[in-house]
């Protein structure tokens, strides 16, 4: 049921642990659903240098996980907050479709580390609609 | 990884080797309709019927209540629907369990939106229900009182004696689910009181797609399928006959070895249970213990690890089980047994199920204490689950 990619991810997880003197941390998700995954990160100069995780959920919870935060380190805040749950599940070459939210717990896990990060350090959290919007202007100047 | 070690046996088993031998001729040697009037087909109209003595051999049944049907989904609607039709116009009330196989719930619901109404009953935190439970649902509408006799994912093993006794000193027909217990408990229909009571053969070594609705003598219910003169007019469709001589001869080899292997198999499941509860922190059984429980069942929570990923770890080690979890399953919600026992959600998802059969060694269950320790505690450490829990248990 799941791709080869999936599974690797999902037996040898990239970045698990914790960042302890993390600038950014974000946490999604709750018992209820089964799936819960919470985002260290480190941004120096507006690049995210390093990125943890920690996840309890399902194997395409664990691998989206994984590679959200391969797919995140190093980049611009605004590069790490494009990243699209769609772009998750295609970089694992997909995953079913009943597991795509588990892709959606990645997005929104990075999104909440860019924003605690941003609250930190006294900037307006980006909102979700609008944020894109600002992270286009951003780019176009 | 060579190492195979099936723990799924309540899923399915596989068909035995002498159950095989036995079965095969049947589909091409002596390929004949049952119902056929020449002498090549009585060879198989005598192999029906010999099934048939073999199943109520074992069940203390009467040759003519035994009915074969496609398996245990088919039974158990038979028994429900069956009953609920016989009612008319004038409906009724059904009591049957929170914890019931799909097969009940499923027809019980479809018959609620048919305007029957049905009853529920909670369990207690071990999944039992008791008679008096039974006793006190009842109305005077009542007509069919429905509990399985051993659960399908936590082995606990109903009180089915009295409440089918209940059911008789009340005029109310008593059916049972007995797909998870036919070949491990000892059952006696008649003793125990039972209407009816459906089984399959492929949980105790036999083929898939062949189950038994037992009906005991003078128990009216409508039939389900309609068509040729098939088991007395009662299930019409050419009679699946190597299935059912597969079905006659696994029930007939479970029964043998019966008193030996649930005295092996409640030893390897207590050793299983002992042993990963000594190593694995926070371990919880979910269910019954000793007598009131299957002898091949075991059911435990880990909280913090989904159960999921239980599985495909164990899978990758060579480890067949199963998983109450709701990422197993395709739906949001953990299994409704596990919920109606009382479990929160973070134990529902992190529970195993690991059912044993007569081909478990001792050797394939220390394998599972030595491997499934090491697995939990990786996933653990990378559960954000289990790190809230962890500082939750020291701060109080």
């Amino acid at each position: 049921m799941y791709t080869e990619k999936v599974m690797e991810h999902f037996q040898n997880p990239r970045n698990v642990g914790v960042i302890e003197d993390a600038n950014g941390i974000g946490e999604v998700g709750n018992p209820k659903c089964g799936d819960i995954m919470k985002i260290y990160i480190k941004v120096e100069d507006n690049i995210v240098t390093d990125i943890k995780f920690k996840t309890f959920g399902c194997a395409s919870a664990i691998a989206s996980s994984s590679m959200a935060t391969e797919l995140v380190k190093g980049k611009t805040l605004e590069e790490a907050w494009r990243l699209s749950n769609d772009a998750v599940a295609e970089a694992l070459d997909g995953l079913p479709p009943v597991k795509m939210h588990c892709s959606l717990l990645a997005e929104g896990a990075i999104h909440m580390a860019i924003n605690d990060y941003r609250i930190k350090i006294g900037l307006e959290p980006w909102e979700e609609d609008k944020a894109h919007r600002a992270v286009h202007e951003e780019h176009a100047h | 990884m060579s190492r195979k070690v099936y723990l799924d046996n309540a899923a399915t088993t596989g068909t035995d080797p002498e159950v095989l031998e036995t079965l095969l001729p049947y589909f091409n040697e002596y390929f004949g309709n049952p119902s056929s009037i020449y002498s090549f087909a009585g060879k198989n109209r005598k192999a029906v019927e010999y099934a048939r003595e073999q199943v109520a051999r074992v069940l203390n049944a009467e040759v003519s209540e035994i009915f074969f049907t496609s398996g245990g989904t088919e039974a158990d609607n038979w028994a429900l629907k069956g009953a609920a039709f016989k009612q008319g116009e004038k409906r009724g009330h059904i009591i049957t369990t929170a914890i019931e196989h799909h097969a009940i719930l499923h027809s019980a619901e479809f018959l609620e939106k048919t305007g029957y109404k049905v009853t529920y009953l909670p369990v207690n935190d071990k999944g039992m229900v008791s008679a008096a439970q039974v006793e006190q649902a009842m109305t005077p509408e009542t007509f069919l009182v429905s509990v399985m006799f051993a659960n399908n994912e936590i082995g606990t093993i109903q009180p089915v004696r009295k409440i089918a006794s209940l059911c008789r000193s009340k005029g109310v027909l008593f059916h049972t689910d007995a797909v998870q217990a036919v070949g491990h408990v000892p059952i006696d229909v008649k003793e125990m009181g039972m209407d009816m009571l459906s089984l399959s053969a492929h949980k105790f070594r036999g083929p898939k797609g062949v189950g038994v609705l037992f009906i005991r003598k003078g128990v009216r219910i409508e039939n389900l399928l309609h068509g040729g003169a098939q088991e007395k007019g009662r299930r019409a469709t050419t009679e699946n006959v190597p299935g059912i001589v597969g079905l006659g001869k696994a029930i007939e080899l479970a029964s043998q070895k019966m008193e030996k292997e649930s005295a092996r198999q409640s030893e390897l499941r207590d050793m299983l249970i002992k042993g990963l509860g000594e190593k694995i922190p926070e371990a919880v059984l979910n269910g019954a213990e000793g007598t009131q429980r299957l002898p091949n069942n075991v059911n435990m929570s880990f909280i913090g690890v989904e159960g999921e990923t239980l599985l495909l770890d164990l899978d990758a080690a060579g480890i067949s089980a199963s998983t109450g979890s709701a990422c197993s399953s395709g739906s949001l919600d953990p299994s409704h047994v596990l919920m109606a026992i009382g479990l929160d959600h973070e134990h529902a998802h992190g529970s195993l199920r690991m059912t044993l059969g007569d081909t478990t060694t001792r050797d394939d269950i220390d394998y599972v204490i030595e491997t499934l320790p090491g697995i939990i505690s990786r996933r653990r450490q990378m559960s954000p689950l289990w790190e809230k829990h962890i500082s939750g248990t020291k701060e109080v």
